[in-house]
């Protein structure tokens, strides 16, 4: 007997042509993330993905569950073709469900097997009542789809863990996203990974204004978000001198715009550099100055690239509630925020005019700065 | 070039010490309780490193409780005594700048039923003796007072508190973990029933204190076992770290008197560098010949501490601050607020601590590197 996953995926399926791309793009990430198991097999035959697992299988799932573009992950069971395998396979992994209903569901293509699918289900179902304490059957509306399949082997199968879903990393191009330590960016980067996007970070680091556990936190923020399927290069920005610089010759008024503008137009650099087409952000409409519509309007008019926000429409708490699924919320809180705040306002424009923006930013000269930035990178 | 200024933080350990410890784990790795010829070697190293430490207090020997640290020695004497007291009242004197070892011990044991009455202190952080005179009860057990404060060097009053201690039949302990080595501690001389030290302020490794406990004192475990150091401290010895702890007082008893001339100098001369070098400076605490010679606290107005803090650090100056800026008001320091000091100033307080390996050249250094700092962070206040 042989513990096998079987892997949904979804939406992917509707792709048309693009199915075999999207499929061994999905592949090649479950590959990757299960690389340091020596027993593992990925193979995709009769339309589906298995993975063969003779390890760790709750450490797979685990894994597994992290894969973007899969929606479900169903353990299963690969055995001899004989009614005595199957019976055990299915009361092993029913002996999970006490307490819940079932239904048995046989597929039959292997023809040569002596019993029909009816059957099957109907001696599977008695095998599992009979072993299982707890469990009933409802042939309408179960709880739990027990399936048994007759091909050149037989498989037993059962339940759905939920799988991460969205589309295999990957399949759709790369962005670079903005981090700045905080709740929000972080988030924003794992929900444009799920859309399949590669992504590559850029955070700003302004010592001595910022200390290097700042940056650190940055770091296994990637590590986090490298977990969901790819390692990420990350650009650490040295940005003290450009801070300083705004400091001195812009408006108070206008330093945190200018600073968001400067910031958008080194990330589309750094951007172009990586293959990028999009910048990703941890905007939200309205939760900070620099987060109204007229200052999203100025920030956005720093660069041509586009810029992805998708947390744009959320509250607070449904962003906290995403970082801690995704378990970057702890080390959001950890307490290295810009440890200074001579560069923040005491009264921001919270409705800037480009015009008189740009005209503040012209006073002083920004693109050597752009044009040419201190950085280190460090791949996470 | 890098210089190490907190020292109150913790030391570099002594090369002498290095080496015991080095041949204790590879050699001398018995158990002190196992009854064979290794149990007896380590046993032997054992009550010379409890002769060594308590000469640096000029206590009995068999005074010297082995802890694991400063923490576990003022944990172990307050609830400890305490505990043993209890009958004979429930009243607790301590003061408003004590470390957090022992502040969040008394919360807890108000928390069981005691009552303590926190002593002001004065802006050089020194208690009033006239207060504690006044807060002296008939329900009163003990007294616990820091002799040096870990954050401004202030010397407390302990003659005068063991006199009126002793006087009353109050048990004095003192907290003597940034006093030891750097002021004189005597335990019989000046009348003090308990004292806590650690190892590594003063050189040695980390994980290893004392408390000192006179044999008048009666005082229950924290931690049971296997009975160990007098069933005060059960659980096996750290053999390596006890010894190292043994040789780095040995080594601080004997230059007592140097290293305390070095300590103030450098103390003196990084103060008068910054006095002469810088404007707008606030010294916080004692006077510059009052306080502890190691520790100097000093605000520079106008700049965050723990900015000033990164941009030394960049030039291979450690320091520490006053207050965490991230966590706002609830990083300041107590000791600072109890002081009277005003916010700005708690927000741009540094303190530097001096050790044995600190040099001239090095405070030279750090005045020439403050000055340019201080200077250019000044330039940027918020708008």
């Amino acid at each position: 007997m042989q513990d096998i996953l079987l892997i949904k995926y979804g939406e992917l399926a509707l792709k048309g042509d693009n199915r075999s791309f999207f499929e061994n793009k999905l592949i090649k990430n479950i590959k990757h993330a299960l690389s340091d198991f020596k027993e593992v097999k990925v193979e995709k035959t009769h339309g589906r993905i298995y993975v063969e697992c003779d390890g760790d299988i709750e450490e797979v799932i685990e894994r597994l569950k992290k894969i973007f573009g899969i929606v479900g992950i169903t353990r299963a069971k690969k055995i001899g073709l004989n009614l005595e395998e199957i019976y055990e396979a299915a009361i092993e992994l029913m002996r999970e469900y006490q307490g819940k209903t079932f239904k048995v569901e046989t597929k039959r293509p292997n023809k040569s097997f002596p019993y029909d699918s009816m059957e099957v289900s109907r001696r599977v179902g008695a095998a599992v009542l009979k072993n299982v304490k707890g469990l009933k059957v409802d042939v309408h509306n179960p709880d739990v789809l027990l399936n048994v399949e007759i091909r050149e082997m037989a498989f037993v199968y059962a339940g759905v863990i939920e799988g991460a879903k969205g589309l295999p990393l990957g399949t759709n191009g790369k962005a670079t996203v903005l981090l700045s330590g905080g709740i929000d960016s972080p988030v924003a980067a794992w929900m444009m990974m799920k859309r399949g996007v590669e992504i590559n970070a850029v955070y700003f680091h302004s010592p001595p204004y910022t200390s290097e556990r700042a940056k650190d936190k940055v770091v296994d923020l990637c590590k986090v978000l490298s977990q969901y399927g790819q390692s990420i290069k990350l650009h650490v920005v040295y940005f003290t001198d450009l801070q300083l610089e705004i400091y001195e010759k812009c408006p108070a008024k206008f330093t945190t715009i200018i600073m968001r503008r400067m910031m958008m137009k080194i990330a589309e650099k750094i951007a172009q550099k990586n293959g990028s087409m999009a910048l990703i952000t941890g905007e939200s409409l309205g939760q900070v100055a620099s987060q109204t519509i007229e200052s999203l309007y100025v920030t956005n008019a720093s660069v041509s690239m586009p810029i992805f926000r998708p947390l744009i429409g959320m509250d607070k708490t449904e962003i906290i509630d995403l970082a801690q699924k995704i378990s970057t919320f702890e080390i959001s809180i950890r307490p290295y925020e810009d440890c200074c705040t001579i560069f923040v306002p005491k009264h921001p424009a919270t409705k800037p005019k480009l015009e008189k923006v740009i005209e503040a930013e012209q006073k002083m000269e920004y693109q050597k700065y752009i044009d040419d930035f201190e950085e280190e990178v460090i791949e996470v | 070039m890098e210089v190490y200024l907190d020292n109150s933080a913790t030391t570099r350990v002594r090369s002498e010490v290095i080496e015991k410890i080095v041949e204790v784990l590879d050699k001398q790795y018995g158990n002190p309780s196992s009854l064979h010829m290794k149990g007896y070697e380590a046993e032997k190293l054992m009550s010379e490193a409890r002769e060594n430490v308590s000469k640096l207090i000029n206590g009995d020997n068999e005074g010297i409780i082995f802890t694991s640290g400063g923490t576990e020695s003022n944990n172990l004497a307050l609830i400890g005594v305490a505990e043993s007291l209890r009958k004979k009242g429930n009243h607790i004197i301590s003061s408003k700048i004590e470390h957090p070892s022992v502040l969040n011990v008394l919360k807890h044991l108000e928390e069981n039923g005691f009552d303590v009455t926190y002593l002001d202190v004065d802006k050089t952080g020194k208690i009033d003796l006239e207060d504690f005179k006044g807060a002296i009860t008939d329900k009163t057990i003990f007294v616990s007072i820091m002799a040096v404060n870990n954050e401004i060097g202030t010397i407390e009053p302990i003659d005068e508190i063991a006199d009126i201690a002793d006087e009353k039949d109050i048990v004095f302990h003192v907290d003597a973990i940034q006093a030891a080595g750097k002021i004189n501690i005597d335990v019989k001389k000046q009348k003090i029933k308990m004292v806590s030290l650690s190892s590594h302020k003063i050189h040695g490794p980390k994980g290893v204190g004392a408390l000192y406990v006179d044999k008048s004192v009666r005082i229950r475990p924290i931690i049971f076992g296997g009975g160990q150091e007098k069933n005060l401290r059960s659980g096996t010895e750290n053999l390596p770290g006890i010894v190292g702890f043994g040789i780095a007082s040995k080594l601080a008893k004997e230059n007592f008197n140097d290293n305390i001339n070095k300590l103030m100098n450098l103390k003196r001369k990084l103060y008068q560098g910054i006095v002469s070098e810088i404007k707008d400076i606030h010294l916080n605490g004692p006077d510059i010949e009052g306080g502890a010679p190691h520790i100097l606290n000093i605000s520079f107005a106008g700049v965050r501490g723990e900015v000033l803090l990164h941009a030394l650090e960049e030039k291979g100056i450690y320091v520490s601050t006053g207050s965490a800026c991230s966590s706002k008001k609830k990083g300041q320091s107590h000791v600072l607020k109890a002081i009277g000091l005003k916010e700005d100033l708690i927000e741009s307080a540094i303190r530097f601590s001096f050790g044995i390996f600190n040099t001239e050249e090095e405070i030279d250094y750090t005045i020439s590197v403050l000055k340019e700092k201080v200077n250019f962070l000044r330039k940027y206040k918020r708008r």
